[in-house]
């Protein structure tokens, strides 16, 4: 991680393409151990990196936990004003903010490990039912940006690298740029003034039509997906109703990301076809065409996966901002909502749980990178 | 130059003919010809060695026969391989060429495999490339075959595995299998064996005589080493500065070097035995040198790197005894992953002993105490191995040479530092007022000297030198190792000399010590370790070293040969 | 090349001045590069320029909804009198987009200079010393990084501000939310930098004589393993304007009588845009693109500028593809930092 890599989305540190270890790499033992220790070198990887997951988890817990509470309790926040001490203090006594700090937070790791995160003050719902209520929202909008992210990046990206220095690069770049400089919201807010206000194409928001959301209703058990359901119903009019809301939203997204995508793809295949395994199959009479497609978009991919692994968290940060913005009501939205109304237990408990799907995703994702790289070895 | 149209291998048409070929790059300061008017032939089984330092072009000259310069690069002339001009081929064209007609090895074979595909599909991609029809299962056939002509066992199973799963040997043989596959009949190879070890080296060069004895394809050779062609060459091309100095058959160029550029190539190679330095010792002066008080003492010194999260512990050093007398140089000589680094580390510090004793200055180094050891320090001086990444970018060179007197003698005025600084370099024979210019502003053998005199600032009784020489080009490898010697005679330090080369070994040290497999296998006076080495590891290791004579060389490689045997027989 | 050849002019120390980095990268630069950089440079000042003369430039301030006594009207479509229109507040765009160039470039300074400092001190400290300190501190840096950033700052907002506050209130919680955001980023830049150092030669040739840890650190670590800074610094400037925005948007900025902020105008405009009104929105969104923008064209193009791999040399690649062996003036000189 020695250098910066702008393309990882700026700022973000690139991941040092495998190290060795302390200068005692050239001693081969002989080929059948070696192959042996592959195998478990692979497995023993994988545990480490999943044994991981759970410190990470528990500093979050912790931090966002001590910082909130830093501020004082959420009773406090959500009804200081509206009632008189006396009142406020029964209250605090009853959800048990009067005790000791440590004690609430063992209690609140508790419920954590027991799948509890509470309760919000506004409307009275335990915090996990607003995730299995509104995440499938965001897991929709998050998975038809990824793929418009895919289409952006990769076939792009692999252009500007082949074109490098040329028209067809210094235009994508100027693309790529412009497409992480323009934040969601006001890339969403031009989209929508376009399409939707001006030409009247799509919708202005939400993520289908009132009477699409009652044919909904007869679904018996609903995927989390609506464009599942609606080819369920084999109504046409209702996957439009559903594809035409998708639309927008996930165009915001995906640019954001395809943008970054097409960065990444790009550095790394350019440093990639500069290496000498890239010369060496060129000296084998290998295409230029497949040189770029097969010889580096392996390699290549490889550190870009990982970097896009990290940007996991960038993109539900947009995918927050997006849903605020096409008032889809995902857990984004529901977010803001309880932000503006300063239920900060619920507020907490979505943060929580988002960093929790994070860290698993990240875990995923490295899982993934590790699969393809042949050298993985711990 | 117009000598290459004298000397002919074979009779008929050549298999390649380079008519006054020149290659000029853009840079920053205009254009810089690389390569000037260069002719050259070569005959179908012939093996042409172009040889010369860094920048003298060979490389250059070698790449232009694929037709692989960088896009900078402009070519005048001709490169004629089986009678069409690759100068003006277009890219489907050189396509076609480049695998079929002429094939390349590199210098780094584990940067020209990709590290993750198996090794058949990149051995299938070049197929494919020049039939796309072959299929997978055929693919496969012909990639068992190529790996079981260069001698990797198990080819059937090993063809699904990766780069990384073979040692630095095997991977080379991988590329040689990948350069025959197609059937071609001429290979560049571009400094084959320059990052293998010696003895690797050994079996690569026997491996490419057997292809040319087998397949009769020509190869040409890039090497800096005169050894590698003695070895190998039927012909050879010194390159200098872009042109071609001289171009004879190898058994003529190393007995009667004609231009000067040669002879001075050829002086400037260390040979075992040639200027012995323990050989040079008298009597009394080796008894006198045994008698001095012993600096650093090792007794089963023991080196072990934890291993990660269930690897298991590396050990590098594995308990060996050894002693540096005040006024000594003893030679540690070793492979790749001989431990012998680790030794010279570890006597200053920068490696933990995790076993047995290791005394420097009688202070025990296995209870190191930065604050207790720190007074000795001035007493040690080391010459790391990297001239470019040995100094720190940001200061001077007055700076980097004065910076163990600012920690070691604070109080010292600026004016007696300074004073100090130009002695040094006038000791290392470089100009004073370099002491003002920035270490990236010298070449790699300036900054080694500077690196000696850094070392030799607090007039140290100890110096660890670890392989000082060998990124240099060997014209000035030779000018820094005889800098060394006076330098040892004058100042009359003890030293540690590390090295992989046994040649330079021979050159300096009184007594030497040949590591392998971090034991110390062999420790004895220098002349007698090399003229009669009694371990089979040694004896192998001073076998595979080329020599710069063709004639003798025929003999040594026998004798390698046989001494292979012999331990394939022990195991 | 048989004996050391002294080097030509060229590579001699030029002043001072022309090896500052933006100065050296401009110099260095060609073709495309150059035109980014130069525009990225170009927008960055004009960033700068309004943030420092917004009293002069803005015809009202950020908080007028009237002018001598007669009201602005609200939603009012661009005018003479109000160039870019006015907000459903009533507030003046132009003004509150000039005012808000002024609290981004307060909320940048801020929040990467102390994220710089903190960063690079731990970072320098922990990759030097190893052990347990290291340990813990790149597990929690590390799970900080993989928090979503906007989530962060969102967080620590209301830790700080509890949501909204005045106007240096506000600037300094938002610079405080998006410095905790970035000293991981710092902190892990500068450790695998010092790491890498710390296994340089020329730092073991440091400790070899004796130097103390103090000197090894701040001497020569510190001086080499910041060259990468002015880098980070103009990446996440532009991600910082970013941050602020989104912030604003979500509602956890500054109020808008405090201080004009151009994320919180979005936020209020998003239901003008579903009525038609464009000049609320696009007015601010692209001061934010254009912020942005300049930045990261300059950050890029330093980056490329610096890696070797992306750098596009008026010279040749002779220095990689020919001989290696390093005693080559020529590649030598390519290699100064």
């Amino acid at each position: 991680m020695s250098e910066i890599n702008s393309a990882g989305g700026p700022g973000s540190p690139q991941n040092g393409v495998l190290t060795t270890g302390p200068g005692v790499g050239q001693l081969v033992p002989p080929p059948s151990t070696r192959s042996r220790r592959r195998g478990n070198g692979l497995y023993r990887y994988l545990l480490v990196r999943f044994l991981l997951i759970f410190p990470t988890i528990f500093i979050l817990v912790t931090t966002v936990f001590f910082l909130m509470r830093i501020t004082g309790d959420p009773i406090t926040a959500a009804l200081g004003g509206r009632l008189t001490p006396d009142q406020l203090a029964e209250r605090r006594h009853a959800a048990g903010y009067d005790r000791p700090i440590i004690v609430q937070y063992l209690n609140y790791l508790g419920n954590i490990a027991r799948g509890d995160f509470g309760t919000t003050y506004s409307d009275n719902q335990a915090v996990t039912k607003i995730l299995t209520s509104y995440g499938s929202a965001t897991l929709e909008l998050v998975l038809y940006s990824l793929v418009i992210t895919f289409l952006i990046g990769i076939p792009l990206g692999r252009l500007a690298a082949r074109n490098r220095d040329r028209w067809p690069d210094a235009v994508l770049r100027v693309f790529a740029i412009l497409a992480y400089a323009t934040p969601v919201f006001f890339l969403g807010l031009l989209l929508k003034l376009v399409f939707s206000v001006k030409l009247g194409w799509l919708p202005v928001s939400g993520r289908i039509s009132a009477s699409g959301e009652v044919q909904m209703q007869q679904i018996l058990n609903p995927t989390p997906f609506y464009l599942l359901d609606a080819i369920r119903l084999g109504s046409p009019a209702l996957i439009g109703d559903v594809l035409s809301h998708a639309i927008l939203p996930a165009l915001a997204l995906g640019m954001l990301n395809g943008g970054v995508f097409l960065r990444l793809m790009r550095t790394n295949l350019i440093g990639t076809l500069d290496r000498q395994y890239i010369e060496s199959a060129r000296s084998r009479g290998v295409s230029e065409s497949r040189l770029v497609t097969k010889h580096a978009t392996k390699p290549a991919l490889i550190p870009v996966i990982t970097v896009m692994g990290m940007q996991i968290a960038l993109m539900l940060g947009g995918a927050v901002l997006t849903e605020t913005t096409f008032e889809w009501k995902g857990l984004g939205f529901m977010l803001a909502q309880y932000m503006t109304s300063r239920d900060y237990v619920a507020v907490q408990g979505i943060v929580m749980m988002l960093a929790v799907i994070v860290a698993l995703a990240n875990f995923v994702v490295d899982v993934i990178a590790a699969l393809i790289d042949p050298r993985v070895r711990y | 130059m117009s000598s290459s149209a004298v000397h002919r291998f074979g009779g008929g048409e050549p298999l390649l003919e380079i008519k006054d070929l020149g290659v000029s790059f853009a840079t920053d300061h205009g254009d810089v010809d690389a390569v000037r008017g260069v002719s050259l032939f070569v005959d179908p089984g012939e093996i042409l060695a172009i040889v010369g330092e860094s920048g003298s072009g060979k490389t250059v000259t070698a790449r232009s026969v694929l037709g692989l310069l960088p896009e900078t690069a402009t070519e005048s002339g001709a490169v004629v391989l089986n009678g069409r001009d690759v100068v003006q081929m277009s890219a489907t064209q050189l396509r076609r060429v480049r695998g079929a007609d002429v094939a390349m090895i590199f210098q780094e074979p584990s940067s020209a495999l990709n590290p993750v595909y198996p090794v058949w599909w990149q051995l299938g991609e070049g197929l494919r490339a020049h039939n796309p029809k072959l299929s997978t299962k055929q693919l496969k056939e012909r990639a068992v075959e190529a790996l079981r002509e260069v001698g990797i066992p198990d080819p059937q199973n090993r063809i699904n595995r990766y780069p990384h799963e073979f040692s630095g040997g095997q991977k080379q043989r991988i590329m040689i299998a990948m350069a025959l596959a197609l059937g071609t009949k001429l290979i560049v190879a571009d400094e084959p064996t320059t990052a293998l070890d010696v003895t690797v080296q050994a079996e690569i060069l026997q491996l490419l005589r057997d292809v040319r004895d087998r397949f009769g394809t020509s190869i040409i050779l890039i090497t800096h080493n005169m050894g590698v062609v003695a070895d190998l060459a039927d012909s050879v091309a010194v390159m200098h500065d872009g042109v071609i100095v001289e171009r004879k058959f190898a058994k003529e160029l190393f007995a009667h070097p004609e231009d000067d550029y040669t002879k001075k190539l050829l002086g400037a190679v260390p040979r075992v035995g040639a200027h012995s330095a323990s050989a040079g010792l008298s009597d009394a002066a080796r008894q006198e040198l045994a008698g001095h008080e012993a600096i650093v003492e090792a007794r089963g010194l023991e080196v072990t790197y934890p291993g990660r999260l269930g690897t298991p512990p590396f050990r590098a050093v594995r308990g060996i005894d050894f002693t540096i007398r005040a006024g000594e140089v003893f030679g540690l000589v070793g492979e790749s992953g001989s431990g012998k680094t680790t030794t010279g580390r570890a006597i200053v510090g920068l490696e933990e002993v995790t076993g047995g004793s290791l005394k420097v200055f009688g202070y025990e180094m296995r209870h190191l105490r930065e604050r207790t050891f720190k007074p000795l320090r001035k007493d040690i001086g080391f010459v790391f191995q990297d001239p470019a990444t040995s100094f720190d970018p940001q200061l001077t060179i007055g700076q980097c040479i004065a910076e163990p007197l600012e920690v070691h003698e604070p109080r010292s005025s600026a004016a007696d530092r300074r004073r100090r600084v130009r002695d040094l370099l006038s000791a290392v024979q470089l100009p004073v007022d370099y002491a003002n210019r920035f270490p990236h502003e010298l070449s790699g053998g300036q900054r080694q000297r500077v690196s000696l005199a850094r070392a030799l600032v607090m007039r140290p009784k100890l110096l660890i030198a670890d392989e000082p020489t060998s990124a240099l080009d060997v014209s000035v490898q030779a000018t820094v190792l005889e800098l060394f010697r006076q330098l040892q005679a004058e100042f009359g330090f003890a030293c540690l000399f590390i090295s992989h080369d046994l040649a330079v070994i021979d050159m300096l040290a009184h007594r030497i010590g040949v590591l392998y497999h971090g034991e110390l296998v062999e420790v004895g006076d220098g002349a007698q370790v090399l003229g009669n080495p009694q371990h089979p590891y040694t004896k192998r290791l001073l076998a595979s070293l080329p020599v710069p004579d063709p004639v003798e060389q025929a003999v040594r490689r026998e004798e390698f040969r046989r001494v292979d045997e012999e331990l394939a027989g022990r195991d | 090349m048989s004996q050391p050849v002294p080097l030509g002019v060229e590579s001699r120390r030029e002043p001072w001045y022309l090896r500052l980095p933006v100065i050296a990268d401009v110099r260095r630069s060609v073709g495309l590069q150059r035109g980014m950089l130069v525009t990225g440079l170009v927008l960055t000042s004009i960033l700068v320029l309004v943030a420092i003369f917004a009293p002069l430039l803005a015809p009202y301030t950020w908080a007028q909804t009237s002018a001598d006594g007669v009201s602005f009207g609200t939603q009012q479509p661009p005018s003479a009198k109000h160039p870019f229109g006015t907000t459903v507040s009533g507030f003046d765009v132009a003004s509150r987009v000039i005012w808000g160039a002024r609290t981004a470039v307060l909320v940048i300074l801020a929040a990467v200079v102390m994220s710089i400092v903190l960063g690079v001190l731990l970072g320098l400290v922990s990759g030097y010393l190893g052990g347990w300190l290291d340990r813990i501190l790149t597990m929690i840096t590390d799970a900080i990084y993989a928090f979503p950033s906007l989530l962060l700052a969102i967080v620590m907002s209301i830790v700080i501000s509890g949501g909204q506050s005045s106007a240096f209130g506000g600037i300094m919680s938002a610079a405080i939310s998006i410095t905790v955001v970035y000293v991981p980023q710092y902190f892990r830049v500068i450790r695998a930098e010092t790491i890498r150092l710390k296994a340089e030669p020329f730092v073991e040739a440091a400790k070899v004589t004796g130097a103390p840890v103090r000197r090894i650190l701040f001497g020569h670590i510190f001086r080499n393993s910041t060259r990468t800074l002015p880098l980070i610094f103009t990446l996440n400037a532009s991600d910082a304007v970013l941050t602020l925005a989104g912030l604003g948007f979500m509602g956890f900025g500054i109020e808008p009588t405090s201080a004009s902020e151009w994320g919180y105008d979005l936020n209020r405009a998003m239901a003008d845009v579903s009525s038609g009104l464009w000049w609320t929105s696009i007015f601010p969104g692209v001061a934010i693109v254009l912020s942005v923008l300049g930045i990261t064209l300059v950050g890029e193009s330093m980056n490329d500028l610096n890696d070797p791999r992306l750098r596009r040399r008026r010279a040749s690649k002779k220095a990689t593809s020919a001989d290696t062996r390093g005693d080559e003036p020529t590649a030598d000189a390519q290699e100064v930092r």
